[in-house]
């Protein structure tokens, strides 16, 4: 069997149970299939909670260690991947502390935060008062392919990079990540109410770049 | 419920996180208004972009240092 589909194989979700006794056994394969999907993703979530890089870096290595001393006491109660992925929250935010860089996750901030420019609406005493004022119009093909080109890669990325670190901890749990919305409340100790409204407001930002973006090139 | 309202309420429709009753309203909407079609359209497509983002790349030195780590671990 190549490597690559192993690889595959052994993160799939239902096959977890196989994943943790091969870590158990010492297997290293399936330590470098872990590292390789989820260290990116770990030192990206650190970062929101870290200012330096190296910092990010230090504690993501922390967190693989912390996952190999462990791994004989990991009961299965969560997820393999939401169980790292609170280790490093954890370690995180006790090292954001002490760089004072603590960012209050629960506060979801402005409650007046629109999700499309008000300007765009019809005002009241209008006929259609919160109508359009103007219909979007529809995104021609799929931005996921125009992704292929850099520039609308580098785009959304900053659109990201300017969120609230609590709005960009959700969106790139969520849909960079593909956590699902119980795993997301469990690693970030949000509300499922909160958990939506910073899903919300993310990607309302994120869509009105590519608007812009789209807007631009077509 | 207006076309403002309703953008405000894309993430809790997508999600299914409605009473039914909000939900029902919402589609109705979406029946008569073309507008918010489209946006809800380039919502679900906002998602599946930011999908395609993630990076798979992991620095080499960092990736040996976990190597060894995990060696040593083993030796234990």
């Amino acid at each position: 069997m190549d490597s690559y589909s192993l690889r595959g194989d052994l993160l799939a979700e239902q096959n977890e149970q196989d994943l943790v006794a091969a870590l158990r056994a010492g297997d290293e394969t399936a330590f470098v299939a872990l590292v390789d999907r989820y260290h990116p993703s770990l030192v990206r979530l650190a970062r929101m909670y870290v200012r330096q890089p190296s910092v990010a870096e230090e504690v993501a290595q922390e967190t693989w260690l912390a996952v190999l001393n462990g791994i004989d006491r990991f009961e299965g109660r969560s997820t393999l991947k939401t169980w790292l992925f609170r280790i490093l929250t954890n370690r995180a935010k006790t090292r954001g502390e002490r760089e004072s860089r603590s960012v209050p996750f629960s506060s979801i901030g402005d409650p007046d935060e629109p999700a499309v420019d008000p300007d765009s609406f019809r005002p009241d005493g209008d006929q259609y008062p919160g109508g359009w004022k103007e219909f979007p119009t529809p995104w021609e093909g799929d931005p996921e392919e125009r992704l292929l080109a850099g520039e609308a890669r580098a785009l959304i990325l900053d659109a990201i990079e300017q969120l609230p670190a609590n709005q960009r901890a959700v969106i790139t749990l969520r849909d960079i990540e593909g956590f699902d919305a119980d795993d997301v409340c469990n690693v970030l100790e949000l509300s499922d109410t909160n958990q939506r409204v910073l899903l919300h407001r993310a990607r309302s930002k994120v869509r009105r770049a590519l608007e812009q973006y789209l807007g631009e090139v077509t | 419920m207006s076309c403002q309202e309703l953008v405000e309420l894309v993430t809790d429709y997508l999600e299914d996180a409605m009473p039914p009753e909000e939900r029902r309203a919402f589609e109705e909407h979406l029946g008569i208004c073309p507008g918010c079609v489209n946006y809800v359209e380039q919502m679900r497509k906002t998602v599946a972009t930011v999908g395609v983002l993630r990076e798979d790349s992991i620095p080499p030195e960092a990736r040996e240092s976990l190597l060894s780590a995990f060696r040593d671990w083993k030796r234990q």
